[in-house]
């Protein structure tokens, strides 16, 4: 068996991996709670309230009749990112951006780990190579953790 | 006795503080719409056969009204048990009503045919979510007691045997 064989296996398998990654450059399981890609409520609010700094493209990947009751102002509805429509339109919206804008996406329809929404569109902009992607992260539901606290919100679409 | 005299004017006093403000606790639970012990507020929809489903046509029962989505875990979860609840509790006057807050009503009236639901299920509105308070999170249950004033609010996914236990002493109560 020539020598180079296993050189050359473990050079095909690390080309595979490096392909892997380039493709997928970051996944929903960094939305895991407490890491850099999660924003908290105070923290938003701080953001969306400072003076200074970039100000986020805020769009709202939930479910329109949640998000006609009560949402964040300054938000884009996008439609639920569960669902192609909602992907479609979310795709639709970035396309013309660069991929350094800072986006934040939220939803808040359920509990955290059971949300439907917001690991789909995060993947969605992490596949379009957006690098400056941030999550709301809601623990429990957009009205326990935002409007009861007393946060800024509007009605209508 | 003077003395005598101010013990008895510092209890009157006392009474009389714990009485308004209960007074004042009970206002601001009854007030708000949603709120506990407030009356739930009226509706006129149609189910998913299209046929009429308004609250007062349940009146002098126990109402479990509860809001949900089929793209929401916890809500899909307790399914099952309040179709139990619907069979085990109707005979002595407890109706379940699902209200759906899904955008679109192709895969609620899938999810209706596949869990064989046994109560009615409307579609849901913004207006009628901000009638009971705002519906900002699935899922949310109320529990209507006979006199149509609202008994219990779950938000969340509700502690069954905490529900059951409730339903069970609506359901005990006079008509």
């Amino acid at each position: 068996m020539p020598k180079s064989i296993p050189f050359l296996l473990v050079f095909a398998l690390a080309l595979y991996s490096a392909t892997v990654r380039a493709q997928s450059p970051s996944s929903s399981s960094d939305l895991a709670p407490g890491s850099a890609q999660l924003l908290n409520p105070d923290e938003l609010l701080k953001l969306l309230q400072s003076p200074a700094g970039e100000k986020p493209l805020l769009l709202n990947a939930g479910p329109s009749l949640l998000y006609m009751q009560a949402h964040i102002p300054g938000a884009e509805y996008i439609g639920a990112a569960s669902d192609k429509q909602g992907l479609d339109k979310l795709r639709a919206r970035v396309k013309s951006l660069p991929h350094d804008k800072l986006i934040v996406l939220y939803c808040g329809c359920c509990p955290w780990s059971h949300c439907p929404n917001v690991r789909p569109a995060y993947n969605q902009l992490n596949a379009m190579g957006f690098n400056h992607v941030k999550v709301l992260y809601i623990a429990n539901n957009f009205g326990t953790d935002w409007v009861d606290k007393g946060y800024p919100t509007i009605k209508g679409q | 006795m003077p003395t005598r005299r101010i013990v008895l004017i510092i209890v009157a006093i006392a009474i009389a503080v714990a009485v308004y403000e209960g007074a004042q606790h009970r206002s601001a639970k009854g007030t708000h719409p949603g709120a506990v012990d407030s009356p739930a507020a009226a509706f006129n929809l149609q189910d998913l056969d299209g046929k009429p489903l308004s609250l007062s046509d349940y009146r002098g029962k126990v109402v479990l009204l509860n809001f949900w989505a089929t793209w929401c875990t916890p809500c899909r979860g307790e399914i099952p048990q309040f179709i139990d609840y619907q069979n085990k509790y109707g005979p002595q006057g407890l109706q379940l009503v699902g209200i759906s807050m899904d955008d679109d009503a192709k895969p609620v009236h899938d999810f209706y045919q596949q869990f064989k639901m046994n109560y009615p299920v409307a579609i849901g509105s913004a207006g009628l979510a901000e009638s009971y308070g705002g519906v900002l999170g699935l899922p949310v249950t109320f529990l209507i007691g006979r006199d149509g004033r609202i008994a219990a609010k779950y938000v969340g996914a509700v502690e069954l045997p905490v529900l059951q236990q409730k339903i069970e002493s609506l359901l005990s109560s006079a008509r």
